[in-house]
């Protein structure tokens, strides 16, 4: 029975994860149907890693079910680790081997025949651009290089199922565009992903489902057309110039017109279900109580905005960018 | 159809049987054998740390002949001490040179190739026998390197070529033995520099207040009733009675049965941290 066809390639049932009294996943369902992109959204302590890193055999479930292709993962973990391929934020390969040899060295550890693991290797360092650099130590490849030569790594064994972590944290813009193609095309040749990301953008562009997640808990899950539907039909932002000037218009809008602007510093901004009629009653409003925005912009709403209703905090707030803090808090309390 | 041939949906997939005990034999010995070959290729990349595991060794054989061998007595007139020093010295390179296991574990884990290691299909002992058997080729290697330094400085095999190399052989398995016990710190440690903070301030005395360069007898009574019972000494002093061609007693078996106990409790202690780290 070809497991695929019967099971997806990832589901996960009310898995819950306790690193001494701080639970990291607190219950979460997951869905990722064979040949489909999930993308896991959430900020860093959400509880992204470790789903993966129990999905990918690195941790232990406390409770509840994390299946691979139908494989349990606590119960037949090798079985897993055949099936899977994990690319990290880490950017996981040995610095003192070449490209070359880190893909080979994969290739044997994953036990493929001998006489495939040479040609394979030279196939993905052609495939991810990384041919010209095979034979040069990876301590010496840009950030990008890194990326490219890590998820090559992750690809050696052709595992039907792929865990990418952050996959581009980190990388510069031009360098992250790269990636996103490089994962188009194995998205196009089949692989089923599990994509985690702070990048509202990268979910939106590769992710064929999205589930936002925070403080181990899946608050919202979808496509990321449902999920900006589900918000209401547009974004309004108005710039006063000023904070007071745009807490007084919050003021005339909430008592006037019973709306829930949110503040940020001289910026307000509305979600409306009824754009244009709602907007003119607005700058109607303003107009009257002599506020005039210096700036005006009414867009359809984004992910950025999604996460902002769900969670009631922005994504990249605070310390959201620091890309060590959740495994820094898996490690201590392993 | 009929319901009962629907597959319910949350039946498992029972994955195909594991492999026979001799195809996971043989993938363990090779897994081991290919994270060997990685952490010996780091001696070739990164020549600083070739340089640093051989040029400490053979700074210490001259500075102990020269500098403060002369001041050194030795309860024994009869023997010299570049000859005393020698096995001690070996020991000494062995045990500091267990450190890099713990030290390299712990970079590992750091940069994520123990994450990458632990999702592949790959043998669970293998990242830890691959590291120890890197430790004891790149023993073997420093080991006939300053055997040439010390005969250049005066160093003669007085046991015959057999009872040295039996010698040898028994200071790799007692490093091979610490290993596992650094391997346990190093993968509990958060990053190679704490990994280096925790390891030597254990392996120091252990070295140092042995009868590796110095005749445990000259020590103050306290120290000597440690110095004259910890593994070190036992294992020099084994090897030295080798080397000078001495009566060998219980000294051999001791090492031995030291080395075989350290492995007995470190073994499943560092597989078990390496299984738990992430």
């Amino acid at each position: 029975m070809p497991p695929s066809r019967v099971h997806p390639a990832i589901r996960v049932a009310s898995l819950r994860k306790h690193f001494g009294a701080l639970p990291a996943l607190d219950g979460i369902d997951l869905e990722v149907p064979t040949g489909t992109v999930l993308g896991l959204l959430g900020p860093n302590g959400a509880g992204k890693t470790t789903a993966v890193r129990i999905l990918t055999t690195i941790l232990r479930p406390d409770g509840g079910r994390a299946e691979v292709l139908g494989i349990d993962v606590a119960r037949h973990p090798q079985a897993v680790r055949e099936r899977i391929g994990l690319a990290g934020q880490y950017a996981a390969v040995d610095e003192n081997l070449t490209g070359r040899e880190n893909l080979r060295l994969v290739g044997r550890l994953a036990h493929l025949p001998r006489r495939t693991i040479a040609p394979r290797a030279d196939v993905l360092l052609d495939r991810f651009g990384l041919s010209d650099a095979a034979d040069r130590p990876a301590r010496t490849y840009s950030g990008g290089m890194r990326r490219r030569l890590d998820l090559a790594a992750a690809l050696v064994h052709r595992p039907p199922v792929l865990f990418l972590d952050e996959p581009t944290t980190g990388l510069d813009p031009a360098s992250r565009s790269d990636l996103w193609q490089v994962i188009e095309d194995l998205v196009a040749d089949g692989s089923s992903v599990l994509l985690t990301t702070q990048y509202l953008e990268e979910a939106d562009r590769l992710a064929d489902r999205i589930a936002v997640i925070d403080k181990g808990r899946v608050i919202a899950e979808g496509t990321p057309a449902t999920l900006k539907a589900g918000l209401g039909g547009t974004v309004v932002a108005a710039d006063f110039g000023e904070p007071a000037a745009s807490a007084r218009a919050a003021g005339v809008l909430s008592s006037q017109l019973g709306l829930s602007p949110e503040l940020d510093g001289s910026t307000l901004q509305l979600t409306v279900d009824d754009g244009p009629r709602t907007l003119t009653r607005v700058l109607r409003a303003l107009d009257d109580a002599d506020l005039t925005p210096a700036g005006l912009t009414v867009r359809e709403p984004s992910l950025d905005d999604v996460f902002l209703t769900l969670t009631g905090h922005r994504d990249g707030d605070d310390d959201a960018a620091d890309p060590t803090r959740e495994p820094a808090l898996a490690r201590g309390a392993a | 159809m009929t319901a009962t041939t629907l597959p319910r949906p949350t039946a498992l997939v029972e994955p195909p049987a594991a492999p026979s005990l001799a195809l996971r034999s043989r993938h363990a010995a090779g897994d081991a054998v290919a994270v060997a070959k990685r952490n010996l290729l780091a001696y070739v990349r990164l020549p600083e740390l070739a340089v640093f595991s051989t040029i400490q060794p053979i700074m210490f054989v001259l500075l102990f002949r020269y500098v403060f061998g002369n001041s050194i007595n030795l309860s024994d007139p009869n023997v010299a001490y570049v000859d005393y020093l020698m096995p001690g010295i070996i020991v000494q390179t062995a045990v500091f040179g267990a450190a890099a296991t713990g030290i390299g574990l712990a970079e590992d884990l750091q940069k994520g190739l123990i994450e990458r290691f632990r999702s592949l299909p790959m043998a669970r002992s293998a990242v830890l026998a691959g590291r120890t058997l890197a430790d004891a080729v790149r023993n073997v290697f420093v080991m006939a390197l300053i055997t040439l330094v010390g005969v250049a400085v005066g160093f003669r095999i007085h046991g015959g070529v057999p009872a040295y190399l039996g010698a040898l052989a028994l200071i790799l398995v007692f490093a091979f033995a610490l290993s596992w016990v650094v391997a346990t710190i190093g993968l509990s440690a958060s990053n190679g520099e704490a990994a280096q903070a925790a390891i030597f301030p254990l392996l120091f005395p252990l070295t140092f207040a042995s009868s590796a360069f110095v005749d445990t007898s000259f020590m103050p009574g306290w120290l000597q009733a440690f110095a004259e019972h910890q593994p070190v000494t036992i294992t020099v002093n084994a090897a030295r009675d080798l080397v000078l061609g001495h009566p060998v007693g219980w000294g051999v078996l001791a090492s031995l049965a030291w080395s075989a106990a350290i492995l007995a409790v470190f073994g499943p202690l560092a597989v078990r941290r390496y299984r738990r780290a992430a």
